[in-house]
């Protein structure tokens, strides 16, 4: 029996290595050696990057954060199941449920039982494994799964219980009264205070990783670009660059710059967009105006560079799809400059409005022990003192050549520390790396071809990236068939392991601060939803 | 924050001059829309947005049409909170199965008489979701579509072009 505190390394080289599987180590483990992983995942060595299944077989993908070392753990599920990774390390929970609903897998010994993305109302169970026709609702109908459905029974979600005197619930969702995607949201609070928020997501739910597989790989990547719109730009990233490991395809160097010259733009709109937003949410509509401004001079110029305002279907495997026309770089130079001006007296105007501040400081406390747990990326991460950031660990072009900075709350001591007004601050923070990121990419764009051709070996392979997108790490694992389609793929939202600590920040917070909160991680429905 | 109201006072609005209303979408909504109703709401629409699957590219749009550059609510429009307040459902996605209950009791909850608007390539006809077990399809198969504003995502001019059509149709 392996003790906790073994190495990554000496996990992946006891397992069965799995051949072309690229650019990190895949290896087939049995049930001793996936125990050993949750266990090193409970014990804080290894931050937990995804858990995903197909039929017959989960994977488990871990980064251990004192060596940057990542890896892919597979286990065969002859009987069907697998032991449970959240029954030690709860961030794994929901993605196992995902498994049982999608795959039909079982994690046994799972502390939650519940379905979590199936609401019993697509036509067949367990669509990624043998899709069945439904008959009856999901099972099991109780947290630790006493109930059987029986045919033609409606479902009842069942909520968890908080006891107590003077307790009301407020179910709030799917359809939410802003211009916001759907989700449930029910809380329960003693007049103001909110004692416990549960989230009940999977509303959104388009079957996409159904619809990827057997996908051409063009088809695929429009598909992978629309998991979450806002992060099109890293989810076609991150799904290119698995194609080309897994293809072991080189790409010309002007398309590595062009890349990141477009992520920074996604990164700039939406942090702008957040800052305005959260500010909003505090009735303080004048920054919004400003920022929206910002943001929308940031998509007509990416409109402008590339043919697309949030830039969907611009990066592609093997490169990028346009080239930046002859005047791109001027109106990019132009943009930087506008922002340059008008966005330091934003932050002014944040920083010296009192009644504003009032609100954001020392609301929406995350512990940053949550934030380690639960290995949460993006400024949620950050503001929390976690600074893990993929542009650098793994890391990808042209990020290696680029001079940035990652900003990071260190001082994470007090309970004014990791709250919506961190969160605020990282995301100015952000804000200015990219527009210095985007400076250095303009003036040192190598020239040359914008689009190589795969090198599709004719066999099956397989791929895996992990991409900073503006929310966080969004990590793609695929298996290309011989004929060069899409075995399967998995992409994964960094909002999986930010979501679960919005109910950890709102607790003891009063209802109407939630919106602030909420709009503080702008968590992704449909990147989560899949 | 005086400083910067000063200088909104001199500056040139961002605000760009109204489009012309597109005219397929004229021509789609003139057989729906009666003028009786029209003389009953006037130059003044109240929206409700409702996602019922969408990647939350459109959403992303729709937003952007209450930016000052397009000031949606300059021709009468406006967002607002509740369905029980709301003259035109604007639904986007591809309705995804989980969804389409909420969808139907949104509509049942908006009072007549209403519109439906489909944004986007999804809420036309599921779009690149189309064939999933999880997608219903377009909005017309879970209720009545006034006017589709197709585009992955339609851009705010387009939506704003799709919004005067429904104001302007006779």
């Amino acid at each position: 029996m392996m003790n906790a505190n073994v190495a990554l390394r000496t996990i992946l080289e006891a397992g069965e290595p799995v051949t072309d599987h690229r650019p990190w180590p895949r290896v087939v483990v049995t049930p001793e050696l996936w125990n050993t992983l949750s266990e090193g995942l409970s014990g804080g060595a290894w931050s937990l990057l995804g858990l995903w299944g197909e039929v017959g077989m989960v994977h488990l993908a871990v980064y251990e954060d004192a060596s940057e070392t990542p890896g892919v753990a597979s286990l065969p599920c002859p009987a069907g199941q697998f032991p449970s990774v959240g029954r030690l390390h709860p961030p794994a929970q929901r993605l196992e449920r995902t498994i049982a609903d999608l795959v039909g897998l079982q994690p046994v010994d799972a502390p939650d039982g519940r379905p979590w993305l199936d609401h019993g109302r697509w036509p067949v169970r367990h669509p990624l494994g043998g899709a069945t026709a439904r008959t009856s609702p999901p099972n099991p109908l109780s947290m630790h799964g006493e109930g059987v459905a029986k045919p033609g029974e409606r479902f009842v979600y069942p909520f968890l219980s908080a006891e107590g005197e003077s307790l009301h619930q407020i179910p709030v969702g799917p359809v939410h009264a802003g211009i916001i995607e759907p989700g449930h949201f029910r809380f329960t609070a003693n007049g103001e205070a909110v004692v416990r928020l549960e989230e009940r997501l999977g509303y959104v739910h388009k079957g996409i990783e159904s619809l990827l597989r057997g996908a051409t790989l063009e088809r695929a990547a429009r598909l992978v670009g629309r998991v979450s719109g806002d992060s099109t730009v890293a989810y076609a990233l991150a799904f290119a660059r698995a194609v080309e490991a897994a293809t072991e395809t080189t790409v010309p160097a002007r398309a590595h710059w062009l890349r990141a010259l477009m992520a920074e733009l996604e990164r700039l709109a939406h942090h702008c967009g957040d800052i305005g937003a959260i500010c909003n949410d505090a009735a303080f509509a004048l920054m919004h105006a400003h920022c929206a401004v910002l943001r929308e001079r940031v998509l007509r110029a990416s409109a402008a560079g590339f043919g697309h305002r949030l830039l969907m279907d611009c990066i592609v495997p093997g490169g990028v799809a346009t080239d930046l026309p002859a005047d791109g770089a001027k109106t990019l130079r132009a943009l930087v400059d506008d922002f340059r001006q008008q966005f330091p007296p934003l932050i002014e105007l944040y920083e010296n409005t009192a009644s504003l501040q009032d609100r954001t400081v020392g609301t929406g406390f995350v512990r940053p022990a949550l934030i380690q747990q639960f290995g949460c990326g993006g400024v949620i991460g950050r503001a929390g003192g976690r600074a893990f950031d993929a542009r650098r660990q793994p890391g990808y072009p042209p990020y290696d050549r680029l001079e940035f900075e990652t900003p990071v709350q260190t001082d994470t001591d007090s309970d004014t520390d990791s709250d919506v007004n961190a969160r605020v601050w990282l995301r100015i923070g952000e804000v200015e790396q990219s527009l210095a990121l985007i400076e250095q990419i303009l003036e040192r764009l190598p020239p040359g071809s914008v689009r190589g051709d795969l090198n599709l070996p004719g066999r099956d392979c397989e791929g895996v990236a992990l991409v900073e997108g503006f929310r966080g790490d969004i990590l793609v694992w695929l298996r290309l068939a011989a004929d060069g389609t899409v075995a399967r793929c998995h992409p994964r939202d960094p909002s999986w392991f930010q979501w679960p600590l919005l109910e950890a920040a709102i607790e003891n917070n009063i209802v109407a601060d939630f919106p602030l909160c909420n709009k503080s991680f702008n968590g992704s429905y449909s990147g989560h939803d899949l | 924050m005086r400083k910067l109201l000063f200088q909104n006072l001199w500056r040139s609005p961002l605000t760009i001059p109204a489009p012309a209303p597109s005219e397929p979408a004229l021509a789609e909504l003139g057989a729906r829309v009666d003028r009786a109703a029209r003389r009953r709401l006037g130059r003044s629409l109240a929206i409700r947005q409702v996602d019922a699957g969408s990647c939350n590219g459109c959403e992303l749009e729709i937003h952007a049409l209450n930016n000052a550059f397009y000031d949606l609510e300059r021709f009468g429009f406006r967002f607002v909170a509740s369905p029980r307040h709301a003259d035109v459902l604007l639904v986007t996605g591809p309705v995804t199965a989980n969804m389409r209950e909420a969808l139907e009791r949104t509509y049942a909850a908006t009072p007549g008489p209403k519109w439906v608007v489909a944004v986007g390539d999804c809420g036309r006809d599921g779009g690149v979701f189309a064939g999933s077990y999880a997608c219903v399809g377009g909005v017309a198969e879970v209720i009545p579509v006034d006017l589709h504003i197709p585009g992955c995502p339609p851009d705010p001019l387009q939506l704003l072009e799709g919004l005067l059509a429904l104001l302007q149709v006779q």
